[in-house]
């Protein structure tokens, strides 16, 4: 299959081992990546934090790269969760009642990367290699918006030699948020001390999700009390075998 | 007219609030442990219900059809109610639901009233307003009483006196109350408790309560309650007096059936409220010989001229998103400055005050989403939050606020490739002077909230794109 990959904004400029990755791992299932250049933000961080105006263009310019593809992967949940949940409504308001159209043509291709791998491609076992002590964070969209439910845990487990510890409340947020984490600092970082204690009962050596920015803010915490937990995306993990160890940025 | 919400007015910003709260550690202790046990409570009695994604749908979907017709409702209550012996008064405002109420309570001749636990008394802030007209009010549900005689605020909507515990009551109660022996037993300060308010039960002449549902059909209001001073307070004034949100409407008496299976278990994890009464009108000898149900406005209309707001006068004020709210579990209630607090809060204050105050309150959520999974009829409250931080940006936020021109600048960014990678570079030939060993540990300005708490890796060498680009170009010269 050709897969079209939209690696997100924040995972291009800072985490470009996870795109790495997906590449990597995307290729060894005998699949084409293609790379859209064109590609910039899906306008997640303007329309929650209220400047829904300024995603508009975001929406259409998304629209307009990826609606040919075969099948778009994006190794983000809330990123999928701002097209899937918000950009039928915003292409209501577009005015343009083609968009609306597109819209609703193109989002049956859209996939988080493990529902790319489970749903779409039907494979669990990747074939990776990573023997370490995982513990698996499960991002707030991917569960809510996304209702991922167990198939990143289920890639995971399949991956040979690791060794997958559970993390106590798995379902509370971490405390990220987007700009959530700047605006309400002092709240963001009391929900943090909570979910970095959970991280730390598990024993991990990695803590993971499919989104790295909740890992960007838990790993940062971690790495502000010097511990020696570090992160993963979940892609960098499914992407690592005997041969080639994770990419690392 | 002037819309208020308690005291909203004065209230500081939430992340303003939010600080003194975080570090109390007991009261943030008595906090999670509450919200712990109801929110198990809750999950048990939940599960057990095989239809309860359907009974959600349904309150939803009766609740949407109420307030497409509110108007026609309400007056059909008004005449099911007054033909059944009732009056019925309108309220713009808070100000004028209590001048109504004072001057039911002075034409009774009385100077005092038991209260059961209402909220919407705490939006009008009744207790604050009666003394001005010489009426004492008194409130007769437990953790009511924890808060009036502590001179304190409600933290939660429905556990007002959560963030207390049981040796703080214990101290409230043997400092007001006078009694030095008082054990912290829940049987001691229940029996203080009960002590306190018989007295008043059988001499106060005027009750007030709020209601759960108003029933169109029958003019009945409807109140659920767990400790019988609801009970007392209905049965044994001569004059009850509700006072009532219009959005507490239901057309029928049989929408009860979906509403009362929802309520206990979503409010206190029960399977049915231990009380459940039905006012409808006058009843010769038996009961209140005078009822009054107070509509108030207080802004609500306005909420349901908003497509996209309406859904937040669905709430039937369970508090089952305070409970499961990550930010409400940091913070307790009184960090939103508002007599509704949590999720809920964040979305029904500022809506009240047309955006006007109030407008840190839709910021203060992570859009976990928790609150929407457990809301009984399904209000998307991450929603109605992303859209009320857009009215914040549009209607309240000077042209040249620094976050509006950081935003616009960025999305004049993203909307070029050739401009988003001169970003990318730019960002990392400027990050030297705050970088050092491969990490940021101490940003300016606003990102300083980030490196507060968290280091940040320093952009690295490559973006993913120029990585790409590089492959590419030597896969063309390999071929």
């Amino acid at each position: 299959m050709r897969v079209s990959l939209f690696i997100t904004c924040y995972n291009d400029t800072l985490f470009p081992a996870t795109g790495q990755s997906v590449v990597r791992l995307l290729e060894r299932l005998g699949h084409t990546i293609d790379f859209p250049l064109e590609q910039t933000c899906c306008g997640q961080m303007h329309y929650n934090t209220g400047y829904q105006q300024e995603a508009m263009p975001l929406m259409r310019r998304f629209v307009e790269i990826f609606r040919d593809a075969e099948a778009v992967c994006i190794p983000s949940s809330s990123c999928v969760a701002m097209i899937r949940d918000h950009y039928p409504l915003m292409a209501a308001e577009d005015g343009d009642p083609g968009m609306v159209r597109a819209v609703d043509d193109l989002l049956p291709r859209v996939f988080e990367l493990s529902e790319l791998l489970v749903h779409r491609l039907g494979i669990e076992d990747v074939g990776a290699y990573f023997p370490h002590r995982v513990t698996y964070h499960a991002s707030c969209h991917s569960q809510r918006s996304l209702h991922l439910g167990d198939l990143p845990l289920r890639l995971l487990r399949k991956v040979r030699g690791i060794d997958l510890v559970d993390m106590p409340n798995i379902d509370r947020c971490c405390g990220f948020g987007g700009t959530f984490a700047i605006k309400m600092g002092d709240v963001s970082a009391a929900m943090l001390e909570d979910k970095m204690h959970d991280v730390e009962t598990t024993a991990a050596e990695v803590v993971t999700a499919v989104d790295n920015s909740c890992l960007m803010h838990i790993f940062g915490g971690l790495h502000r009390r010097g511990s020696g937990v570090r992160m993963a995306h979940i892609a960098e993990i499914l992407a690592a075998t005997e041969d080639h160890p994770e990419a690392h940025a | 007219m002037t819309i208020r919400v308690g005291e909203s007015a004065e209230a500081p910003s939430f992340q303003k609030a939010a600080l003194p709260l975080l570090h109390d550690a007991q009261l943030r202790k008595n906090v999670r442990h509450a919200t712990d046990v109801i929110q198990r409570k809750r999950a048990n009695v939940v599960a057990e219900q095989a239809d309860w994604q359907e009974l959600r749908t349904a309150a939803s979907a009766i609740k949407a059809q109420t307030m497409r017709r509110l108007d026609e409702y309400l007056l059909q209550f008004e005449k099911a109610c007054t033909a059944a012996g009732g009056q019925v008064h309108w309220a713009a405002d808070a100000d004028e639901a209590n001048r109504i109420i004072a001057g039911l309570v002075r034409r009774q001749g009385s100077t005092e009233v038991i209260k059961i636990k209402t909220m919407t008394s705490e939006e009008t802030a009744l207790n604050e307003a009666l003394p001005h007209d010489g009426i004492e009010a008194h409130e007769t549900d437990l953790a009511e009483i924890i808060i009036q005689l502590g001179r304190d605020k409600p933290s939660h909507i429905v556990v007002p006196a959560l963030h207390k515990n049981r040796s703080q009551v214990r101290e409230i109660f043997r400092e007001t109350m006078n009694l030095p022996d008082l054990g912290d037993r829940p049987e001691d300060l229940t029996a203080a408790a009960r002590q306190y308010l018989r007295e008043k039960f059988l001499r106060v002449e005027v009750g007030v309560c709020g209601a759960n549902f108003l029933i169109a059909e029958t003019g009945g209001v409807c109140i659920v309650e767990s400790e019988g001073n609801g009970r007392m307070c209905l049965t044994l004034p001569d004059t009850l007096i509700a006072v009532v949100g219009i959005e507490k409407i239901i057309p029928t008496f049989q929408d009860l059936e979906v509403f009362l299976q929802l309520l206990p278990r979503s409010a206190t994890g029960e399977r049915m409220n231990p009380y459940n009464s039905i006012w409808t009108g006058v009843r010769l000898g038996d009961g209140p010989q005078h009822f009054h149900v107070v509509l108030l406005d207080n802004g609500r209309t306005r909420i349901l001229a908003d497509e996209q707001g309406r859904q937040t006068l669905h709430c039937i004020r369970c508090a089952a998103c305070l409970n499961t709210c990550p930010v409400y579990r940091q913070t307790g209630g009184h960090a939103y400055g508002s007599s509704y607090s949590g999720p809920i809060g964040a979305i029904l204050t500022p809506q009240l005050l047309d955006m006007r105050q109030a407008q840190s309150l839709p910021y203060a959520s992570s859009l976990c989403g928790a609150c929407y999974e457990v809301c009984p009829v399904k209000i998307n409250i991450p929603e109605v939050l992303i859209h009320l931080r857009g009215r914040v940006v549009r209607e309240q936020k000077p042209a040249l606020d620094p976050e509006v021109l950081a935003m616009k600048a960025a999305a004049v960014i993203f909307t070029s490739r050739t401009r988003f990678e001169a970003a990318q570079r730019m960002g990392r030939l400027g990050q030297w002077p705050v970088v050092s060993n491969g990490w940021m540990r101490n940003l300016p300005g606003m990102l300083g909230n980030w490196t507060r708490v968290r280091d940040l890796r320093a952009l690295p060498p490559q973006t993913f794109r120029e990585w790409w680009k590089a492959r590419q170009k030597k896969e063309g010269a390999d071929a």
